[in-house]
């Protein structure tokens, strides 16, 4: 290796992104170049990028499909700015460029860069000729050729031949991270079973990508990405919305109810339902409903029938669904309603991510109708959230809204593999056969909850409705007092399940100049910024709330120790409002952004700095 | 005819009484909804399954008040969602017999969706769709099913509006049972009832129920003492076609479709007369006969249609079944930990 020119770099962490036009294979070649960062033993987290329509005009911007990856000794999000961008045409250079970091490394493919796909583009002139990328350590691979040469003896047609591009350019990564050669191949040998062939030319495209860097000189630095200090155990790469299919799945089994799934598709939910429709060997009932109000009854009637069932949406379908999360808790069953949270209002940006539901998952119904409330932090976290919302919901039968956004859902990293039997434990209120003091809703004296008597239990027949009950008969009730002690018992079951969960937890001093609030999937950015500034000798401290109804108990007493706090949300401060109902004595800065993009960790940091300085 | 032999029977003869509920009947007196109650009470007894295993939903309007008046597991939901909260309960548990009360709002008007998508997906229950042809709870406002013109309190000038027929609607979808009634008639109500518990998917009973308040008599020719023989048919499975006060009016199928002719007159004997199969798995004739109408055809009574597909229910089982026969993933700790994982030491 002392031949080399180039010098190598340790660096804590790298953001690469992956762009070209959507049938270029980026997702695939993302995936492969994160899959063998873990393999390599860093931690990670990825962020797929795809265009709104399926498949965007060929070489255009609208067509671009990306893909991010964070890899490094600890991660928290997708990251912001990336260090080595490949593009791999002028449309994804163009879509991309302002993601990369200036001084950062740009690769793409010199062959791409005809003057039909640069004016396809949007470029006005060749972006690799004028001063376009001035500042950036470009590469410009003649990739197409020497992917085509490469694979001439194969005899395979142009068209197949041009399709390797992608394992070319992922063969320069090899070299630039010093990863061998043999992780791709053992995928490729996987990945490819049943089409042999593809296994040869990747290979070779990928040994010719990894030989032409090791050749050419403009390869400046290479990195060595220390590996992560990761707990001992056994890891897989998990996206958000398969980790929340899953912690459901694990729900059904440790509770012993059957999962019951009622859904209409919609972007970015849609993934949980395709997952779970997959594991019908694992008992799970999955119903793609005419809609999403069929959805959430069809959920409704499953719980009244004894499953542990579930609706998955976005925000429009949230909407949609408010007059029936108010049917199930007027008869206190359980349910999960899962929102992947999107830009809005109405159809809004169904691709791009928002924290923009939170009044609507607290308010967004008639009557006074209080639900447990509970936001997921991670791709990996939404396993536990998933989890933790349908045990608690059957355990205090009350519905539950699980928010998510189409960040997490979508993004991935990697994910301790838990054992089954590990998972706290769920035991439903079921009410046993020909208890003779059943009765519809009579309460546990300590949670307020009541008993699930399941259709075709001998000695339970009761009715529900949307009509106010009776206090413990259940019968339809229209006097004045019933109707207050009925609102009252219901607030206080849901606010009754914050002495089961734990204290909210603060990151950094317990006391001190700035407290950063925040709550959902911005928990990446915000942690790394006040990391950074705690790193750089700022009094400054970070709690993520996970339990958004109701708050977690000693959330006065946090509060009540700092001199500042600052809620960063990504809607225009629905937290924040909240927060200032709830606890009104506090003063709360807050830092709001609704452009469909996560937060920067430099955005936050200027601001959280600015706030601290403020007199 | 087969048993449904998914839901338990009850091992004890049971009664009316087991299915009485302690609830007061709020319906007005002589809402035809009081006769249907009668003919439930009748025929769940008389089907047999474990009084546990009924299960009864309903959505909003007069007739969703059905299931308090019940002794069963019941659930009275929201407006138009009796259908899919029913799916839901069926395929969750598809060891109770699932009722749906609901009415020509709750059904024809805001959940005119789910009606159409619950028939198409062949979910096996009983559906018994309350007509009054008037929206009764919210005080007399004209229905999706009432007639052109209909004077009510929302059309002072008479409805602008094309009804729908139930029936029509009901084969549109692909359905596999359509039954009609009169509540005036307990026992033509128990015996569609009955019919209907037997058949395997999702079984629609039109009842034409009138409301004394809001729309008093909108079936008096079909069902007034003087003038329901010529207008009423009741079709009985192999047998031809005959209605009238004097038997002897029938129905017959011409080139232009479906013809009223008098026995002994033009050479018509009941051999020429139409012979109904209720079995048949064409829906053409049905839709024919669900169509019929007064004053140039008697209305259909009875089981029009009630033939044999699969029900939704029963495939989710067996897609079920078949993934845990044939799938490597028999429990969450398999699914964690399949494709690619890694031990970090």
């Amino acid at each position: 290796m002392t031949q080399k020119k180039n010098k190598a770099v340790t660096k804590e962490d790298v953001v690469v992104k992956f762009v070209g036009d959507s049938g270029d294979g980026m997702q695939l070649t993302g995936n492969l170049f994160s899959d063998t960062a873990a393999l390599e033993g860093n931690d990670l987290a990825n962020f797929p990028d795809y265009p709104a329509e399926i498949r965007g005009p060929h070489n255009t911007v609208a067509g671009v499909s990306g893909f991010q990856v964070h890899i490094g000794k600890k991660v928290y999000s997708s990251g912001d700015l990336c260090d080595v961008l490949v593009a791999m045409n002028p449309a994804s250079l163009k879509a991309n460029l302002k993601w990369a970091k200036k001084g950062g490394t740009i690769i793409t493919d010199i062959d791409a860069y005809d003057e039909k796909a640069i004016e396809k583009s949007g470029y006005t002139s060749n972006p690799l000729e004028d001063n376009t990328l001035q500042g950036y350590n470009v590469i410009k691979a003649p990739i197409t050729t020497l992917t085509k040469d490469a694979l001439k003896d194969l005899g395979l047609d142009s068209k197949t031949a041009e399709k390797s591009r992608n394992m070319f350019a992922l063969g320069m990564m090899y070299f630039m991270f010093n990863w061998k050669q043999d992780i791709a191949f053992d995928f490729f040998a996987k990945k490819f079973k049943k089409k042999p062939a593809l296994i040869e030319s990747n290979k070779i495209a990928l040994q010719a990508g990894y030989n032409y860097a090791e050749t050419i000189e403009a390869i400046s630095v290479t990195y060595n990405v220390p590996a992560a200090v990761l707990e001992k155990g056994r890891y897989r790469n998990l996206s958000g919305n398969i980790a929340t299919a899953w912690g459901f799945l694990a729900a059904s089994e440790r509770s012993g109810r059957p999962l019951f799934l009622g859904s209409y598709p919609i972007t970015p939910a849609t993934e949980i339902l395709m997952e779970l429709a997959k594991h019908k060997s694992l008992g799970a009932k999955v119903f793609q409903a005419e809609d999403e109000i069929a959805g959430i009854c069809s959920a409704i009637g499953a719980s009244f029938a004894g499953s542990m069932a579930l609706t998955t949406t976005s925000g429009p379908g949230l909407s949609l669904k408010s007059e029936a999360i108010g049917l199930a808790v007027m008869t206190e069953l359980p349910l999960v309603i899962v929102d992947v949270q999107r830009g809005g209002p109405s159809t809004g940006l169904p691709t791009k991510s928002e924290q923009s539901d939170l009044m609507q998952a607290l308010f967004g119904r008639n009557g006074e109708c209080p639900v447990l409330i509970i936001a997921a932090q991670s791709p990996s976290d939404c396993f536990m959230s998933a989890y933790e919302t349908a045990k608690l919901s059957m355990e205090h039968m009350t519905p539950a809204i699980l928010l998510t956004d189409g960040y997490i859902g979508q993004g991935s990293e990697l994910f301790k593999i838990p054992k089954v039997a590990d998972l706290p434990k769920i035991t439903p209120p079921i009410a046993a056969p020909n208890d003779p003091d059943y009765k519809p809703f009579k309460r546990d004296p300590k949670t307020l909850v009541r008993k699930w008597a399941l259709p075709g239990t001998e000695g339970l027949r009761h009715r529900v409705g949307g009509l106010e009950k009776e206090n413990i008969t259940g019968n339809v009730s229209m006097n004045p007092e019933n109707h207050q002690i009925m609102t009252d018992l219901r607030y206080n079951k849901v606010m009754k399940i914050a002495d089961n969960l734990p204290d909210q937890t603060v990151f950094g001093n317990k006391e001190g100049d700035l407290l950063v609030v925040s709550w959902g999937g911005t928990y990446g950015a915000v942690h790394t910024a006040v990391e950074e500034m705690i790193k750089e000798g700022k009094n400054v401290s970070h709690a993520h709330f996970r339990y958004i109804m109701p708050l977690p108990k000693n959330t006065d007493k946090i509060f009540s120790k700092f001199k500042k706090i600052v809620v960063p949300e990504l809607n225009s401060g629905q937290f924040v409002n909240y927060l200032r109902m709830v606890f009104p004595q506090y003063k709360y800065s807050q830092y709001n952004k609704v452009q469909g993009l996560p937060f920067n960790v430099s955005e936050l940091k200027d601001t959280f700095n600015k706030i601290i300085k403020e007199k | 005819m087969e048993e449904n032999l998914t839901v338990d029977r009850s091992r004890v003869p049971l009664t009316k009484e087991d299915f009485v509920s302690d609830q007061m009947v709020k319906w007005c007196p002589g809402c035809g909804a009081h006769a249907i109650l009668a003919s439930v009470a009748n025929v769940f007894p008389k089907i047999g399954y474990r009084k546990e295993n009924f299960c009864l939903i309903s959505g909003i309007g007069c007739s969703s008040r059905f299931p308090y008046y019940v002794n069963t597991y019941g659930f009275h939901s929201i407006h138009g969602r009796a259908n899919p909260l029913a799916t839901g309960v069926k395929i969750s548990n598809p060891h109770l017999s699932v009722w749906v009360a609901t009415g020509d709002g709750d059904s024809m008007a805001i959940g005119g969706n789910h009606f159409i998508h619950i028939i198409r997906r062949n979910v096996d229950l009983n559906i018994l769709l309350f007509n009054n042809q008037i929206y009764g709870l919210t005080k007399g406002q004209y229905s999706p099913t009432s007639p052109m013109g209909s004077v009510t309190k929302s059309s002072p000038q008479g409805t602008i509006e094309h009804p729908f027929n139930p029936g029509e609607l009901v084969l549109g979808a692909q359905g596999t049972f359509f039954a009609r009634a009169v509540d005036t008639n307990v026992k033509l109500m128990t015996d569609v009832m009955f019919e209907a518990a037997k058949h395997d998917g999702t079984s629609v009973i039109e009842i034409l129920q009138n409301c004394v308040i809001f729309n008093d008599g909108c079936y008096v020719p079909i069902t007034a003492k003087e003038s329901r023989e010529d207008n009423q048919i009741l079709l009985k499975n192999g047998e031809p076609m005959i209605f009238g006060k004097n038997k002897d009016k029938g129905i017959i199928l011409s080139k232009l479709g479906l013809e009223v002719v008098t026995i002994g007159q033009n050479g018509i004997t009941e051999d020429d007369l139409l012979v109904h199969d209720q079995y048949s798995q064409d829906p053409g004739i049905h839709l024919m006969l669900a169509k019929m109408a007064p004053p140039y055809f008697p209305i259909a009574l009875g089981v029009i249609r009630s033939a044999m597909f699969s029900t939704y229910d029963d495939l989710v089982e067996e897609q079920i079944k078949t993934a845990k026969s044939t799938s490597p993933i028999k429990s969450v700790e398999d699914l964690l930990n399949s494709g690619d994982t890694w031990e970090i030491k």
